[in-house]
């Protein structure tokens, strides 16, 4: 049977983790190989790195990250952040990336998804789509449409980290980007990101129910009980952690032996 | 004892390559016959397009080569669509045929009206159908990395492993020194090195066993 996904997140600013870890064992705790060699041995099921380094210089340094990365853990590694172009994806994906996450640059040139579909496979292709509630407009009457159960407008596509609303419907954007080639969502709502309250069941409901794709789940982890939640009350394939997990508030093997026991199959 | 990487432009290769330097086995990149000749084992590597890879390995020349050495008797281990192109032909954009080393075809998998999600994309168990030393010190129940949309279809004397999908998926194909696994070994963790790794004694001790 299929597993559920923990997926350990780094953000890498200039070839180093940012916010670090606190995995005392670690001599560098700002190195992303040694760190993703940690969660390979606590058994993450995949790594993700983000890159949110500014300057375009500093890109050759999450390259080298990446391959020595590639050449020391044997698990799926994606990479995102800054991707523009197929060849951004093909520099990636030589040092040895599995997978690419693609934000912004897929809202701006959707073309960019079925270009990289049909050169590097959809498997590669992961689009990350960041959503924001909005207050849903009312008809003429003063109704809301959440009322007469129609609410799938209420949950916009966000980019340049929530900061932009681009107007468009999440629902009909995860479609978008399924028919365009995506082989995988990573769902992030912007209201749950960073509060510790849970997943927003809601829109991950909604969108994995949406698409046929695998949908991870993105933003809010604060405790066990919410991989139990997102994992029973939506269809979500994967959860992605981040602060979560560097900061041992809770450990990967934690989170897997209290989903095993509740039944969720498990690595 | 050296193995030989195919070199035809897929995407993973470098990570195949990586597994195999990690446990030490030594391996070369390549598409060039005589050098695939001087190896002891073949690897076929793949992701993307089953139609694209074959158009491929023929413009390179490599089609030919694959199937006379396989045919020879040597080993030959191909990886996800690499495992596919094993196969007699595959109906993913029109039928292409394929290397036809093992009796079989590849399709989309077949969801039985369940609403499953496609691709296949996560860590899934073997289920062991047929005893291989390419499973020496792997339980059954194991985890492997998986990802794909389309599967083999093939007799089932022909299937290692099967994996459960909601419905019965092949894992892994194997007849004589022809192999395959669906899954990735290069990206399975610990367990998948121990896959390379048995890959590596059965060439090395010319231990094919499976019929």
């Amino acid at each position: 049977m299929l597993a559920k996904r923990i997926i350990p997140c780094l953000d890498i600013d200039g070839g180093r983790v940012v916010k670090g870890t606190n995995f005392i064992q670690l001599r560098d705790v700002g190195d992303p190989t040694a760190i993703a060699k940690e969660y390979n041995a606590q058994g993450a099921d995949e790594i993700v790195f983000l890159d949110i380094t500014a300057s375009s210089e500093e890109r050759g340094t999450l390259l080298d990250v990446i391959e020595r990365t590639a050449s020391e853990v044997f698990l799926p590694v994606t990479v995102g952040g800054g991707i523009r172009t197929t060849d951004d994806i093909k520099d990636i994906l030589r040092v040895g990336a599995d997978k690419i996450s693609i934000n912004s640059a897929a809202v701006k040139d959707r073309t960019l998804i079925s270009r990289a579909a049909d050169m590097f496979g959809s498997q590669c292709v992961v689009v990350a789509i960041d959503v924001k509630r909005v207050p849903a407009k009312t008809d003429c009457n003063g109704v809301y449409p959440t009322d007469l159960g129609t609410d799938i407008n209420d949950f916009h596509v966000v980019i340049h980290g929530g900061r932009t609303d681009t107007g468009i419907n999440a629902v009909e954007w995860a479609k978008t980007v399924e028919k365009l080639g995506a082989g995988e969502i990573l769902l992030t709502s912007m209201d749950t990101d960073g509060v510790k309250k849970g997943y927003d069941l809601e829109i991950t409901k909604i969108i994995a129910d949406s698409v046929s794709i695998p949908v991870i789940a993105s933003g809010g982890c604060g405790c066990l009980e919410d991989f139990y939640d997102v994992f029973t009350q939506t269809d979500a394939s994967a959860a992605l952690v981040a602060s979560l997990f560097h900061f041992g508030e809770l450990s990967v093997p934690q989170v897997k032996q209290y989903l095993k026991e509740r039944e969720i199959p498990v690595r | 004892m050296k193995l030989a990487i195919i070199d035809y432009g897929a995407g993973n290769l470098r990570s195949v390559v990586k597994a195999f330097e990690f446990i030490g086995q030594e391996c070369v990149i390549t598409s060039s016959k005589t050098e695939i000749d001087s190896c002891e084992g073949i690897v076929l590597p793949g992701v993307g397009a089953f139609r694209e890879a074959v158009n491929r390995l023929k413009e390179a020349s490599l089609w030919d080569v694959l199937k006379n050495e396989a045919e020879k008797g040597k080993a030959l281990f191909g990886i996800c669509l690499g495992m596919q192109l094993l196969f007699d032909e595959s109906s993913e954009f029109g039928i292409t045929e394929g290397l036809k080393l093992i009796k079989g075809t590849v399709d989309n998998i077949n969801t039985g009206g369940l609403p499953l999600k496609i691709p296949h994309i996560g860590w899934n168990t073997l289920c062991f159908n047929k005893k291989s030393p390419l499973y020496d010190g792997i339980e059954n129940g194991t985890y492997v990395y998986f990802v794909h949309s389309f599967s083999a279809k093939t007799d089932a004397e022909n299937v290692t492993a099967f994996t459960d999908y909601g419905v019965c998926t092949v894992a892994s194909a194997e007849k004589k020194n022809i192999l395959g696994t669906q899954f990735h070994p290069e990206k399975s963790g610990d367990k998948g090195l121990k896959i390379l790794k048995n890959f590596c004694n059965m060439v090395e001790h010319d231990n094919f066993t499976c019929d």
